[in-house]
């Protein structure tokens, strides 16, 4: 079956054999949209994050047909390489990434809460990606990285 | 050939043949400029490490290879500076078997200090190679001649010749001259610099590609099925279930080893869990509850003194006061956040595996041993994957991939998925270790004795690949590294014994995980310091100090002393609502060779719940000459955070038959909310050779964890990780 996603601001059509195949799938071997990355299936590390509606959310669990035309955003959503989006240019800047598995949703939960809450405290971000696992140990570095981005947005 | 069926994006044609690489930033494909065939691995030829093109562009090919820690910047940094060529005119290859060298294992913080010098060396021995060619072109003396920015230059005068000019894309043809001179120190321009990482930009945008991104055209989806209890035998399967779901391929069953094949991911992963499998039982793990009891009775196979000075035995009998104690270390899983994945694909007999090993070279010859092909037929290319910290998955999933990819004719993707790779990646073993100091009337330490109990080790490091296992293929027996190491100490004590007793037997297949042993060897020996110091009532540092011939510990821990703003006297912090605050000093010289690490951390313990909060690591750090400061201070504070987590937190839960931490809730890790500040000194020492860094911070976080619970209720911890249950206990029966 074909379904229509409203996807980085545009219409993408994927072809799948299961509605309920969750959306990292769709994403990733469909679309060719690698930000968004696998890491339990369980909705428990936050690397497969990405923001549907605004919301952070993992794609991991969420079927690609109960998707609909909720407006779904990746990382690749907010900007690439030449064309930083501010956390992203804030996670250069501050070297935020070892392996970088991860990062794509710290990013993705930093965006969804920067949303919210403009000028966040250390507290609040860390309140924020709590269920964001990292294990190079990267976290002092995305803290200060996800603040300098509310600084500079 | 590889040309029918490789995407252009991942390969390029290079000279008529190919050479498979990524670009700095991993995302552009670029040709080397040497074809791969051709080109020598030697370890000692320039060409084995460098080829430079007719455009002055220089690849570096290297055999260590980049696990996240930002070790492809720092070699681009080496070999820009060593030849004098911008650094964006430097590539990185890494970890192909066809064209990089065998430099060894990407482990032991070895990578610039070993890996690194051997390019820096052949770095020097091409531009010596250049000025020495220039010079005839330009019918001027050498020392007429300076390098810059990618060309010979004159001296005072115009005439430039550019090395692509020079060298074009010949091969150097040249063995790397150990004596080649290298750059003054002071001459560096972009070593000691804190260049930002190359990979950043890509992976922060998703258009890096890692392992878990790569695809061939034509290539199936594989899951493979765990056998129910870790030495199962598979008695029977049933995948009518997983026919009926679209995109299903096939089961391949090889003796104990059964995986489901599809056209698509998805479908993969139905199919496993459609899949019925009836495996024997099996119940031959220990009792996770008497685990130590375990360790301590299991036959030793032999036992290593690691250092002897003077006679323990005969110093203690005399002594007027003896202590001891017995320390233990629980089982750690690696943990990757991206679970193991490879890609692998037979052509002609040959095989070919994308993997994301930090051992490539290791990986070729245990596949061929796997499979029975001359090594010749194994090619094992690095694609940059999650962190691994050690010997993950990653080896065992291109196994899967490799077996799997032979029974279906098409190249195979494996994934693991977070199962997996809690439930089947190589374990950091179970340690215990046995500590005696016996003191004299006048309070001097006259003898200090350890023991360690650790797995045995075969003659060659390498980890059985569990897929050989499982179908009953050859496989080596698996090494657990380099364990015993940091067990000896640096103190200037005047008798000294350190024992490690071999045992044949650990729970499972043991691996190394960052800093294996020398962290649990020195969270044993730190601690136990700490134990003998207060005993004798020193200040932690100064008896450190007291007892170092070695004037760069003493710097280093001095140092320390002032980032940390040590008052030697320091009343223990008063108790607020239930809460004490405490900190405590560690020191290692790792492996009593190199890179000094000194730590004082900083805890908070709830007295009502147990709880312990690290809030503050200060580091003083001194690996000698620093290749990129901010990539060091990285590396430092990510081995905190992850050994505060392993302190902790962190303790592998199995029944008798198979481990059952299986995820993030039954194997939590720190999250942001625990995670304390670091702050840290650099001591950089341009003139001294560069030590490794990668590892040897984590080695002191246990014991300084440790010492400060102590310094704030009088508790000592003697068994990693420090949950709260044991704290509760310690205070009951303190």
């Amino acid at each position: 079956m074909k379904i229509a996603l409203n996807l980085n601001d545009k219409t993408s059509v994927v072809e799948v054999d299961d509605p309920q195949m969750p959306l990292l799938y769709a994403l990733r071997n469909d679309l060719g949209l690698h930000g968004p990355r696998f890491g339990c299936g369980l909705g428990q590390c936050g690397a497969c994050t990405v923001l549907v509606d605004g919301n952070a959310v993992r794609s991991c669990l969420l079927p690609v047909g109960s998707v609909g035309q909720a407006k779904v955003t990746t990382l690749e959503g907010l900007g690439s390489s030449t064309h930083p989006h501010p956390l992203q240019k804030a996670f250069i800047e501050e070297q935020a990434v070892q392996c970088g598995y991860c990062i794509n949703g710290m990013i993705m939960q930093a965006k969804a809460l920067l949303d919210a809450n403009k000028h966040p405290s250390d507290d609040d971000i860390k309140r924020a990606l709590a269920g964001n696992l990292c294990r190079c140990g990267t976290h002092v570095r995305i803290v200060r990285a996800v603040k300098r981005a509310a600084q500079i947005a | 050939m590889l040309t029918s069926t490789l995407p252009r994006r991942e390969f390029l044609k290079a000279g008529g043949s190919l050479v498979v690489t990524f670009s700095l930033a991993g995302l552009l494909p670029r040709a080397a400029s040497a074809a791969d065939a051709a080109k020598t691995v030697a370890l000692d030829q320039v060409d084995g490490f460098l080829s430079i093109g007719a455009d002055g562009a220089v690849t570096c090919y290297s055999g260590k290879v980049d696990l996240g820690t930002g070790v492809r910047t720092a070699l681009t940094q080496i070999v820009a500076d060593e030849l004098d060529v911008p650094l964006d005119k430097v590539s990185v290859v890494q970890g192909d078997t066809s064209v990089t060298p065998d430099q060894g294992p990407t482990y032991g913080s070895l990578s610039i200090q070993i890996g690194g010098m051997q390019i820096r060396q052949a770095a020097a021995t091409a531009r010596a190679a250049l000025v020495s060619e220039a010079a005839k072109r330009l019918n001027l003396a050498e020392d007429q001649l300076a390098t810059r920015d990618g060309a010979v230059v004159a001296k005072g005068a115009v005439d430039r010749i550019a090395y692509g000019e020079i060298v074009g894309s010949k091969s150097f043809e040249l063995k790397v001259d150990p004596k080649a001179p290298v750059k003054d120190p002071a001459n560096y321009r972009v070593v000691g610099q804190s260049v930002p990482r190359l990979d950043i930009p890509a992976k922060v945008t998703g258009e890096f590609t890692y392992m878990q991104d790569f695809v061939l055209p034509g290539m199936l989806h594989a899951r493979v099925v765990r056998p129910a209890a870790m030495r199962a035998s598979l008695v029977s399967y049933d995948d009518s279930a997983a026919q009926q779901i679209k995109g299903f391929v096939r089961t391949v069953r090889e003796g104990n080893f059964l995986a489901v094949v599809a056209e698509t991911e998805w479908a993969a992963i139905k199919a496993s869990s459609a899949l019925k499998a009836e495996w024997s039982k099996w119940d031959g793990l220990p009792d996770e509850d008497k685990l130590w009891e375990y360790v301590r009775s299991t036959k030793i196979n032999h036992s290593d003194v690691l250092q002897t000075v003077g006679n323990t035995a005969e110093a203690a009998q005399a002594a007027a006061r003896k202590l001891s104690a017995t320390y233990d270390f629980a089982i750690h899983t690696h943990g990757s956040i991206g679970p193991s994945c490879a890609v692998a694909r037979w052509q002609d007999g040959k095989l070919t595996c994308w993997t994301a090993s930090q051992a490539t070279h290791l990986l070729r010859r245990q596949l061929a041993l796997m499979f029975g092909v001359p090594q010749e037929d194994v090619r094992c290319i690095y694609v940059d994957g999650s962190g691994c910290y050690g010997r993950n998955g990653h080896e065992d999933a291109a196994a899967d991939a490799a077996l799997i990819a032979r029974a279906m004719g098409r190249p195979v993707r494996v994934q693991w998925t977070r199962a997996d790779e809690h439930g089947w990646d190589p374990k950091g073993p179970p340690t215990l270790i046995d500590y005696r100091a016996a003191i004299d009337a006048s309070g001097n330490v006259v003898a200090w004795e350890s023991e360690v109990f650790i797995p045995d080790a075969p003659k060659t490091i390498q980890v059985a690949l569990v897929a050989a296992e499982l179908a009953g293929s050859p496989t080596d027996a698996s090494h657990p590294g380099n364990i015993q190491q940091s067990l000896a100490i640096p103190y200037t004590f005047p008798n000294v014994k350190a024992t490690a007793h071999r045992l044949a037997e650990t729970p499972f297949r043991p691996s190394w995980i960052r800093t294996p042993g020398r962290m649990q060897n020195t969270f044993g020996n730190e601690t136990f310091m700490d134990e003998v110091a207060r005993a004798v009532g020193a200040d932690p540092i100064d008896f450190r100090v007291r007892h170092l011939n070695d004037p760069r510990g003493v710097e280093l821990l001095q140092r320390l002393a002032v980032l940390a703003k040590w008052q030697p006297t320091r009343a223990r912090g008063p108790s607020a609502g239930g809460i004490v605050s405490g900190r405590g000093v560690a020191f290692v010289k790792y492996e009593l060779v190199r890179t000094y690490v000194g730590a004082v951390a900083d805890v908070e313990v709830d007295k009502k719940t147990g709880r312990i909060r690290v809030t503050r690591f200060a580091v003083a750090h001194d690996c000698g000459q620093i290749i990129n400061p901010d990539g060091l201070r990285n590396q430092i504070e990510g081995n905190v955070i992850q050994t505060v987590s392993r302190t902790l937190i962190e303790d592998l839960k199995f029944d008798r038959s198979t481990v059952t931490s299986l995820d993030w809730a039954s194997y939590p890790i720190l999250t942001f909310p625990d995670v304390p500040d670091v702050v840290i000194d650099l001591i950089d020492r341009p003139r001294e050779k560069p030590w490794g860094a990668g590892e040897p911070t984590a080695a002191v976080v246990p014991a300084a964890i440790s010492n400060a619970v102590f310094d704030a209720i009088g508790v000592r911890l003697r068994s990693v990780p420090f949950v709260p249950e044991k704290v509760l206990a310690g205070m009951k029966s303190a």
